[in-house]
């Protein structure tokens, strides 16, 4: 098993007929996940390499069967193309869009939560989620990936794709990557990831990567105490960051002592979760977590 | 971006909401001139974006010139927390019956927004939450239905203002909302909001920060942009010329790095291994010449830089056509410091094997991150 996308996900690529939604949708589609249609309503009915474009998601959905939408267009009219995939009876939207307006994430996210409370938005800015071996959406590389039982969930891209690399070169593999995003509204939040990961049997342990900004990462330290029976190992960028810059992330902010990485390291420490001090520690603690549980 | 007071105030006037009368001076005869125009006693202000600025001697009173031309001499140039004063704003003073506050940002949490109100303003609003804070009426807002003026009312009345103050109150939160709102800002803050002895409520102080994610829709921000750009970090302003995501630190070791979790994760590893970085810098995905050449080219105007660290994880970008990138990009930059360089990841091998073409006591490479951080912090410590 894996966690929110598998080898039954059926993708709708909201964005395919632009340059980087054509390059990542194929990437992804090479890579065995199936990317069965895309939209563009100025293109219905001509194709991208073979995958049908429809007028709407909505469209796409009646005609391809598909569950999930990945989207892939610019900032300004990202918000719209959720609340269409929302509209469009998807159940699981993946927007990896960056710089769409705080004020703008805020409002769809309350009216997803409103008026579709069954549908799960992961992002925005976020890496996307790859399933080694099943399904692939949005930017993770899957070559450094491996087929296995650690789950991963990250705000940060990048320090994903590394500790998937760690655990890689140590010959553990991984069920699901998920990536949240750095942006201060996530659809999906660290506590979600959890929550699917501890439910998913064929994930034994989850690597959490949080950063400074926000209090997610505490939450999620108050879900681990309470609610994990998996060892969780932890890692949290920022502590060098200066008060109240925004540390590249919309959402990497401190403000006076709130959102520390000190905060957080602190508060997931004393949920039990082990908290590495750097990026390759990582690999290292959770050989040892998985260790201890056989 | 954040705004200066004067500019969070012309923000403000521009959503009707009452501010005092006043302009900027950045000379000491500008200034004297000013605050005879707008007619004594005014208020200098030291603009600088830095809490502390009426303690460090920031704000004066001025009842006539002399005290005027006094105050703007001293004002103009003074170093408060490490920020030089290079503007002043002058007001009319006010005669002040009560000071509340009042603030609407988002709660990251609840993922709503959250206005607070209280009718102990003047003080740090965390200070208040802590030593009372029942004294702070909190409003949760759902951003599909807004700030209604049912809810904006029930708020007021829940804060315990000054009767004569209520009505008042209430039409400005509502301004102050749409200011927050349509005007995409992540904060706005007025504290104090003041009640007057004449019984006008208005905002006597202006904090605003705006999101920078909705610059594009909002062109009347450039004002202000070039001018939050003239008073910063000239290392900072060559790189948003180049469209970096930088941020000037005050360390020895340049850092860039792709993707901006890894790079404060390079800082933070830099720092555990006893340096500390002279920036932030993420290059993003596409890590290819022209982006490196930028990069280095930022990091090289910094005087302190001793050691120049380049951590990237191949992802999507693969790890020889960043090697190709940086070899191309240190050919067309005279650099001031040794290069340190790590890639891992995709093509990793590939791309270390082309570095180490050029491998020379410049161009250093490193197979891991700590091992990279240690050697750079060595070279920076002249160890």
């Amino acid at each position: 098993m894996a966690i929110f996308a598998d080898e039954n996900t059926k993708v709708i690529v909201q964005g395919l007929t632009g340059s980087q939604g054509k390059f990542y949708g194929l990437r992804n589609k090479a890579y065995g996940t199936q990317v069965v249609a895309g939209t563009n309503p100025k293109k219905a009915g001509t194709d991208v390499e073979g995958i049908p474009i429809f007028a709407s998601v909505g469209d796409a959905v009646q005609a391809t069967g598909a569950n999930t939408s990945f989207i892939i267009v610019p900032a300004s009219v990202a918000s719209d193309a959720i609340l269409e995939a929302a509209e469009g009876g998807v159940p699981f939207i993946v927007c990896v869009t960056e710089h769409i307006p705080m004020h703008d994430q805020a409002r769809v996210y309350n009216i997803l939560k409103r008026n579709f409370p069954n549908t799960r938005l992961l992002g925005p800015n976020c890496a996307g989620i790859l399933s080694p071996g099943k399904c692939n959406i949005g930017f993770n590389p899957a070559e450094v990936s491996l087929v296995g039982n650690v789950g991963i969930v990250s705000r940060s891209g990048t320090l994903a794709y590394q500790s998937t690399y760690e655990l890689t070169q140590k010959g553990i593999g991984q069920s699901t990557i998920v990536g949240i995003g750095g942006d201060p509204v996530p659809g999906t939040s660290f506590i979600d990831c959890l929550a699917a990961f501890e439910a998913d049997p064929d994930t034994h342990g989850v690597i959490m990567i949080g950063e400074i900004g926000g209090t997610a990462e505490e939450e999620a330290a108050d879900y681990i105490k309470t609610h994990m029976t998996k060892p969780v190992v932890a890692y949290i960028a920022g502590v060098t960051a200066p008060p109240g810059r925004k540390m590249g992330h919309a959402g990497a902010i401190t403000s006076g002592n709130k959102g520390t990485a000190a905060g957080k390291m602190k508060a997931l420490s004393e949920a039990g979760a082990l908290v590495a001090q750097n990026p390759t520690q990582l690999g290292d603690l959770m050989e040892q977590a998985l260790a201890n549980v056989k | 971006m954040d705004l200066f007071e004067y500019q969070g105030k012309q923000y403000f006037a521009r959503y009707d909401i009452p501010v005092p009368t006043g302009d900027t001076a950045t000379t000491v005869d500008q200034a004297v001139a000013l605050a005879d125009k707008i007619g004594y006693p005014v208020v200098i202000k030291a603009q600088v974006q830095v809490g502390g600025r009426g303690k460090a001697g920031g704000i004066k009173l001025a009842s006539n010139a002399e005290e005027a031309r006094f105050h703007a001499t001293n004002i103009l140039g003074m170093d408060i927390k490490g920020h030089i004063v290079r503007l002043v704003w002058i007001e009319s003073a006010s005669d002040i019956e009560e000071e509340y506050y009042v603030s609407f940002t988002l709660d990251r949490s609840k993922k709503q927004f959250l206005g607070m109100l209280s009718a102990e303003g003047g003080v740090e609003i965390e200070t208040v939450a802590e030593t009372n804070p029942d004294a702070i009426a909190f409003l949760d807002i759902n951003p599909v239905d807004g700030l209604t003026a049912e809810a904006a009312r029930a708020w007021v009345e829940r804060a315990n203002l000054n009767p004569i103050a209520v009505d008042q109150t209430v039409a400005l939160v509502q301004k102050l909302y749409n200011a927050f709102n349509a005007g995409d800002a992540d904060l706005v803050e007025v504290n104090p909001l003041i009640l007057s002895k004449d019984g006008r409520v208005y905002a006597l102080d202006a904090k605003v920060s705006l999101d920078d994610s909705a610059a594009a829709r909002h062109p009347e921000w450039e004002a202000f942009r070039s001018v939050s750009v003239e008073a910063g970090d000239e290392r900072e302003i060559l790189a948003r010329e180049k469209g970096l995501q930088y941020i000037g630190l005050s360390g020895s070791v340049g850092i860039i790095a792709n993707g901006a979790g890894l790079a404060m994760s390079t800082l933070d590893t830099v720092q555990q291994v006893g340096g500390s970085a002279a920036n932030f810098l993420d290059i993003g995905g596409g890590a290819n010449a022209e982006v490196v050449t930028n990069a280095l080219t930022v990091i090289n105007t910094d005087e302190n830089v001793k050691a120049i660290l380049i951590n990237i994880f191949g992802g999507i970008t693969r790890g020889d056509e960043v090697a190709r990138g940086i070899v191309q990009a240190v050919q067309n930059v005279n650099l001031r410091a040794p290069l340190i360089i790590r890639i891992d990841g995709t093509n990793a091998v590939e791309g270390r094997a082309i570095l180490k073409q050029h491998e020379s006591d410049r161009v250093i490479n490193e197979e891991t991150m700590l091992s990279a951080a240690r050697r750079a912090v060595a070279i920076a410590e002249g160890k």
